[in-house]
């Protein structure tokens, strides 16, 4: 099959209205630097998903990373998306502003090596992630053991994408298909959405973030709505094993335990939080119970909109009082968040 | 926040490796892979995830070949 002849095709369905919705905030990137809006019909819609792990962290998270960051014995390590999430007093880089320590990390390594260098002082690090992240901390965390550091504490918001794809399922049955995410699922592979594909009879499909894969994907998904069929398929086998990588769910168990997580937006998902456990605990720096989270702000529709129930543009406050450089709600904060990117594609 | 960046393996010491991107050359933990020098890996968090299979190229190629593929079996 040539990719002309897919986009012919996507261009001239016109059957009913389907809405297929992509998981993952790099696929919504995706979608709109290639401008695949306007090569399909308008009859296909494409939702934006909870898929960024920073947008959907509650406020009582941040909450506790400021204590680390306010504390007079303790440095807070963080990516630089969680800077601006809004806390109970402020964002993270507000606090910085007024001289607490939070220091930005490309990478947790950097942890063990800061930690080992001064051993006097704490480093808790902000760690936020799917799948696709918590290897890396997984990895980090048992290098700090092996070695013997013992001044680093984790704060984690880490959490699992198919708990996520389950509620989704069961609240929003207007969804009519997934795309499901590239890298979460190197990690997990395509295993486990067959349970969900089969318990709600949708589609499923990992694909990759070129124009050509979210085309592939989208022909696929359509052609098995046409046929009634709900099928989890790989067309992304270039980096997606069905088994997904063993190595990295084996570090994964060794060191964290699935338990319940809140989520920004869409409150308290049993078993869709990961944890420290075991010998691994004692580097937990206070994660579980972390469930309050803000109202949101009055008049941001963030909850509604990594449901699918809105686009980002059809928020009031969107492009007005919520900009990426004066963020109202939590979703024009991250890159990864719809809004923001919806805001930057304008 | 889940992405992650193709990069060449260009030497390897334990767990440990450089990965070069488009000319940068990075530090790379290789502890869930089984990476050789001159694999090309996913990299994200400083960590690299799994290696590709293929490049590019031949990827997308391959890519409606499965599509084909998924429409016969119909
Ligand atoms: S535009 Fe701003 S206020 Fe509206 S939903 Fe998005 S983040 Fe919330």
């Amino acid at each position: 099959m040539e990719i002309r002849e897919i986009i012919d095709y996507l261009k001239a369905y016109d059957g009913p209205e389907l809405k297929f919705m992509e998981v993952c905030g790099s696929h919504t990137s995706a979608i709109f630097k290639t401008g695949i809006r306007s090569l399909i019909s308008p009859k296909i819609k494409l939702i934006s998903g909870p898929g960024c792990p920073v947008c959907v962290t509650p406020t009582a998270y941040i909450d506790k990373c400021a204590e680390y960051a306010m504390a007079g014995d303790s440095e807070l390590l963080t990516y630089g998306d969680m800077m601006k999430v809004p806390g109970t007093h402020g964002s993270l880089s507000d606090l910085k502003g007024d001289g607490a320590k939070v220091t930005m990390m490309y990478s947790p390594f950097e942890a063990v090596e800061k930690a080992a260098a001064d051993p006097d002082r704490i480093f808790a690090v902000a760690a936020v992630g799917f799948e696709t992240t918590i290897p890396s901390y997984a990895l980090m965390i048992d290098e700090a053991k092996r070695r013997g550091v013992k001044n680093i504490k984790l704060i984690t918001a880490l959490k699992t994408i198919t708990p996520a794809i389950d509620w989704i399922c069961a609240n929003q049955p207007a969804i009519d298909g997934f795309i499901c995410p590239g890298h979460v699922s190197v990690i997990i592979g395509c295993q486990p959405y067959i349970a969900i594909a089969e318990k709600y009879h949708k589609p499923m499909v990992v694909c990759g973030f070129e124009a050509e894969h979210i085309l592939a994907v989208l022909y696929e998904l359509v052609r098995q709505m046409e046929r009634g069929e709900a099928k989890v398929v790989n067309l992304y086998p270039n980096a997606v094993r069905w088994e997904g990588n063993v190595k990295a769910q084996e570090v994964l168990e060794k060191c964290f335990e699935p338990d319940e997580a809140t989520w920004r937006g869409l409150g308290s998902i049993p078993g869709s939080g990961m944890y420290l456990k075991g010998d691994y605990a004692v580097y937990d720096g206070g994660s579980r119970g972390l469930v309050r989270d803000m109202e949101l702000p009055e008049g941001c529709s963030c909850g509604s909109v990594i449901t699918g129930v809105l686009n980002p543009d059809e928020c009031p406050m969107f492009g007005t009082s919520c900009t990426p450089l004066d963020p109202y709600g939590p979703c024009m904060v991250s890159a990864e968040g719809a809004c923001g990117i919806w805001y930057r594609n304008r | 926040m889940c992405v992650a960046i193709p990069g060449k393996i260009v030497s390897l010491d334990g767990n440990m490796a450089k990965a070069d991107f488009s000319g940068n050359i990075v530090d790379v933990n290789t502890g869930i892979i089984d990476a050789k020098i001159g694999d090309y890996v996913l990299v994200h968090a400083g960590c690299a995830i799994e290696v590709m299979e293929k490049d590019k190229a031949q990827e997308l190629i391959d890519l409606f070949a499965e599509i084909d593929e998924l429409e016969r079996e119909q």
